[in-house]
């Protein structure tokens, strides 16, 4: 009881009760996941001593397998991008499910809007629209993709805010909608053959800079702006936000707008990078943005989490499906290891807590 | 009459048939600290309840700082000067003191930026600190959470929240109720600063040697109605307790036997 109150009006620092940051976690995590399958990489008969990301071979001086480094991080930045906006849901107490089916959705109208009307000097074979659509400027599918995800994030806010109902159903009820739309766009064709500049967006490692941009940019909101404390108050306790005059209603429609904007932006760049659209674009999404907020210590009971954490949650989740490919493991099985390794991250993440509740 | 804070004149609550509050007339000084007691059920939490907007009163008029009042909501009431520490806190177990005193009302810079400006963290932790100096609080660490620190320090931080802004009224509901004897100690030492500093102050306790200890007067409330107000030098515990099972009723407070 003397040390809870010694030193005048909190002056006072006291080390050993600062708690130790969960991105450090994290982070070792990470580092120790890498060397398990270095390990596995070099015990197992049939993988002949390969590295999983160092370079062996003696032909290039470089230190690590750049091209598995850059595949792992090309193929989590896009989702990774969903889960940069997912995270803010889940740290306002909320959940998203809607946004695998609205990037579904978004790239069909998105791709629409975009297309060339020539191709090899054809008609383009794909064209949605009349002559009026061909070759806009690659700013107008932008706007169009995200005023798209605004309008469905801002339903989806209004619905849980308003009506009260859990956001469990009403971004459920958003993913079968968003499904739909994605499929009535075209009546299931795909659209393609995007313009030059639209197939830019996303071309080569564009997604990982526009991943790393914008996880910076969220990382300065939640961390320093009134929005971010906002979102994490609300998750926290929400009846002392609404007590200290926070509009939670109106927060909680931003918070769901700025989530399906950034869906419907990874939406523009899945597209460009794959120069189509089809209505199955982006399944599971959801739920591996979800997951990898959740590996990155977001609590799904709201109030804690980071966008640091969330992008270490992606890279755990790439070099995890980097590594079973590396080691052969059957895609069949790869699926169900997944959902292990996502079930034990939750269950060491509660465990700490409880551990952390017990010392205190 | 311009150093009176509060006033209520005929304040009455109906919960449908239920008389929980007939008649309150009460009178609040500038720089007094008054405790209110009674019975479970007497009505002291009802009348807590009209005067910080919680609820809507079904009758009566209050005065506040010597304008009549209509608060639509606890924010209304709090945006007016009155401070309420509810007996279930409304902290944030997953910020750290400094949000938790400025939630709601946040120090920002850039403010062109809307929704999305920035918080200035640093003008925020200074204030805290100044307002935690002034109550006297005591917390190791202000950068730790709400969730890592004991009841008392939580419920310090709640009545700390009450002093940094100047508020023109505090109120506490059974601020000490959940906690141990140090800590409780602490509270009251708390109290006894806000006394100091001359902020008004109302108190809802059970706690007689509390209320000995902290107030100027007491009042107290029996079946929705005020059925004495004492001053501390004219009374003691027997009385008091008297007064609150109903064995004895004060002059000019008859109807409420």
């Amino acid at each position: 009881m003397s040390d809870a109150t010694h030193g005048t009006g909190g002056l006072k620092f006291d080390a050993s009760k600062r708690s130790w940051p969960n991105e450090i976690n994290i982070f070792f995590a990470l580092i120790l996941i890498i060397i398990i399958f270095e390990i596995l990489g070099q015990a197992l008969p049939y993988m002949n001593g390969q590295s999983f990301l160092f370079d062996t071979r003696d032909r290039f001086d470089s230190i690590f397998n750049e091209a598995r480094l850059r595949i792992i991080i090309l193929q989590v930045s896009i989702i990774g991008i969903i889960a940069l906006g997912v995270t803010q849901v889940i740290i306002s107490g909320g959940i998203d499910l809607s946004s695998g089916p609205l990037v579904g959705a978004t790239a069909m109208i998105v791709m629409s809007f975009a297309q060339t009307e020539l191709v090899n000097g054809n008609a383009n074979p794909k064209a949605v629209f009349g002559p009026w659509a061909f070759d806009l400027p690659v700013i107008a599918p932008v706007i169009v993709g995200l005023m798209f995800g605004a309008f469905i994030g801002a339903i989806n806010g209004a619905l849980i805010a308003y009506t009260r109902i859990p956001p469990f159903i009403a971004t459920l009820g958003m993913f079968l909608i968003c499904r739909g739309i994605a499929q009535a766009w075209t009546r299931g064709k795909p659209v393609s053959f995007p313009t030059e500049s639209y197939a830019a967006l996303g071309k080569g490692m564009m997604p990982v800079f526009w991943f790393i941009g914008l996880a910076f940019v969220f990382h300065v909101v939640l961390k320093y702006t009134l929005y971010g404390k906002h979102t994490y108050a609300i998750g926290s306790n929400e009846d002392a936000a609404r007590m200290s005059g926070i509009n939670v209603q109106r927060h909680k429609v931003r918070v769901y707008m700025v989530a399906s904007m950034l869906a419907a932006f990874a939406a523009i760049i899945l597209s460009s990078k794959n120069l189509t659209a089809q209505s199955g674009m982006g399944i599971f999404y959801e739920l591996y943005a979800i997951a990898m907020a959740v590996i990155g210590g977001v609590s799904l009971t709201g109030g804690r989490g980071s966008i640091i954490g969330t992008v270490l949650g992606a890279m755990v989740f790439g070099v995890i499906q980097s590594g079973f490919t590396y080691i052969k493991l059957d895609a069949f099985f790869q699926l169900m290891a997944m959902g292990a390794i996502i079930i034990s991250a939750v269950v060491l993440d509660k465990m700490r807590q409880e551990r952390a509740a017990s010392r205190s | 009459m311009s150093d009176v804070i509060l006033e209520t004149r005929g304040l009455t609550k109906h919960y449908g048939g239920v008389h929980a509050l007939n008649d309150a007339n009460f009178v609040l000084h500038k720089g007094e600290h008054v405790a209110i007691m009674g019975d479970n059920g007497a009505g002291k939490s009802t009348f807590v309840r009209q005067i910080t907007g919680v609820e809507q009163r079904t009758s009566g008029d209050i005065m506040f700082d010597g304008a009549p009042v209509q608060f639509d909501g606890p924010l209304d009431a709090r945006r007016a000067g009155i401070e309420t520490v509810f007996q279930t806190l409304a902290l944030a177990d997953d910020l750290d003191v400094p949000d938790n005193l400025f939630l709601g009302r946040e120090i920002t810079k850039f403010d062109w930026l809307g929704p999305f400006r920035f918080l200035d963290y640093k003008a925020m932790r200074q204030a805290t600190i100044d307002g935690l100096e002034k109550t006297a609080v005591k917390i190791p660490n202000i950068r730790n959470t709400i969730q890592n620190m004991s009841g008392g320090q939580r419920q310090c931080v709640a009545i700390a929240r009450t002093a940094t802004f100047h508020s023109k009224l505090t109120i506490m509901d059974e601020p000490t109720a959940a906690l141990g004897v140090q800590e409780t100690a602490q509270v009251e030492n708390i109290i006894r600063t806000l006394k100091e500093a001359g902020e008004p102050l109302i108190l809802v306790s059970h706690n007689m040697r509390q209320v000995f200890d902290l107030v100027d007067r007491i009042v107290v409330f029996r079946r929705g109605r005020i059925c004495a107000n004492l001053r501390k030098e004219d009374t003691d515990g027997q009385d008091v307790v008297a007064y609150i099972t109903g064995a004895k009723t004060q002059e000019g407070y008859e109807d409420a036997a």
